[in-house]
């Protein structure tokens, strides 16, 4: 007797998990389009594992040591040129755009657009050029 | 061998073993600077010459400039960073006045650099100096040091920054020498442009090393300071006729 309803009370778990994920309840993150006709530094497997790390290593690179423009291959500055949002023009202002649909799905708190602006160079405010 | 001069010795040896392990740190800190055709080359020495004889009293278009080039605030308040200023001076004896734009002097021995305790304020291989804001936690020690007043801390947070500047809440600031020009390849700072489409020409910026340069070749032709040159800073930043 305990192990058949041990064994119904697992089968319902199982599908009541299963149930959930079929029907959407589990949130996931909107990855929205990147601007269309560009390819990515890197394919999109290795860059969702590994951006912040190339992140890092493109800051130094470019703070301290003056590599800018087309030497600085993971720059931050052109990935929001692509991935910037159609609608919102920004990869952090609402909740859906590039950056912050996976780390607010993933509850990491990044501090960059504090100082980075979130906007590509045509649309953020103040480019006179 | 005596207990006196047994101490000598080991004293000596250890002396010894300290110094390789420091030489070879700075050989690893050298060679982990990046060098050849991009980013900051080693062989330059950017710097800056004002001919204060043609700078006008009360023209402001090197601050403006640098403000709208950098994204600082257009309408400063008493506590808004401050990248570069004008002072007016007085000879009082005489009364002779002359007016200058202040700003970071880009010391080849920066105060700055040496009490921050981040490692945040630093020289590039180019002599440019400047603040990693990845590593400034705004314990404002810099603007204690900096003898010139060159740098600023920002107090409140910002929004809307120009993508080539990043700014923020925290940190402290200062000229950068538009390193975000520079290093592509853009031969002037926003402030020498302005002053040279005003049409005064009081500022040339250029490096220092190359015997070529407009800035190296004035500076072997007309008299120039340092400002403060007793702190023996070696600034990159050199003014005529004060």
């Amino acid at each position: 007797m305990w192990r058949v309803l041990c064994s119904l009370v697992l089968a319902l778990c199982a599908a009541s998990a299963f149930a959930a994920d079929e029907s959407g309840r589990t949130p996931k993150p909107v990855i929205e389009r990147a601007l269309a006709g560009k390819t990515c530094v890197a394919d999109a497997a290795f860059m969702r594992r590994e951006h912040m790390n190339l992140l890092k290593h493109q800051r130094d690179d470019t703070v301290h040591g003056g590599i800018r423009g087309a030497n600085a291959k993971y720059s931050l500055k052109e990935c929001i040129e692509c991935h910037a949002s159609q609608k919102t023009a920004s990869v952090a202002k609402a909740e859906t755009n590039f950056c912050v649909s996976c780390h607010s799905y993933a509850a990491v708190k990044i501090d960059c657009f504090e100082c980075h602006t979130s906007k590509p160079r045509a649309l953020a405010q103040g480019v006179t050029k | 061998m005596s207990r006196r001069g047994f101490l000598g010795v080991a004293a000596a040896a250890i002396g010894g073993a300290m110094l390789a392990p420091g030489i070879q740190l700075i050989e690893i800190a050298r060679a982990a600077t990046p060098t050849g055709a991009t980013g900051a080359n080693p062989q330059v020495r950017w710097g800056m010459l004002i001919d204060t004889t043609k700078c006008a009293s009360g023209c402001t278009d090197c601050v403006t400039a640098c403000n709208t080039e950098n994204g600082l605030d257009p309408k400063p308040s008493p506590t808004s960073a401050q990248w570069i200023r004008k002072i007016e001076i007085k000879e009082i004896k005489t009364g002779r006045q002359a007016s200058a734009p202040v700003m970071c002097q880009h010391c080849a021995e920066p105060p700055c650099v040496d009490v921050c305790p981040t490692g945040a304020s630093f020289k590039r291989a180019d002599g440019i100096v400047l603040v990693d804001r990845h590593a400034c936690i705004g314990c404002r020690y810099c603007v204690m040091a900096c003898p010139y007043k060159a740098r600023s801390f920002v107090h409140e947070e910002l929004s809307e920054q120009k993508p080539d500047v990043p700014r923020g809440k925290g940190c402290v600031e200062g000229c950068t020498l538009c390193v975000h020009r520079i290093d592509q390849g853009n031969k002037t700072t926003a402030c020498a442009e302005a002053c040279s489409k005003a049409g005064h020409g009081a500022i040339v910026f250029g490096d220092l090393n190359d015997p070529q340069s407009e800035i190296a070749r004035r500076v072997r032709e007309i008299q120039t300071t340092q400002l403060r040159a007793d702190l023996k800073l070696d600034p990159g930043v050199r003014y005529h006729g004060l």
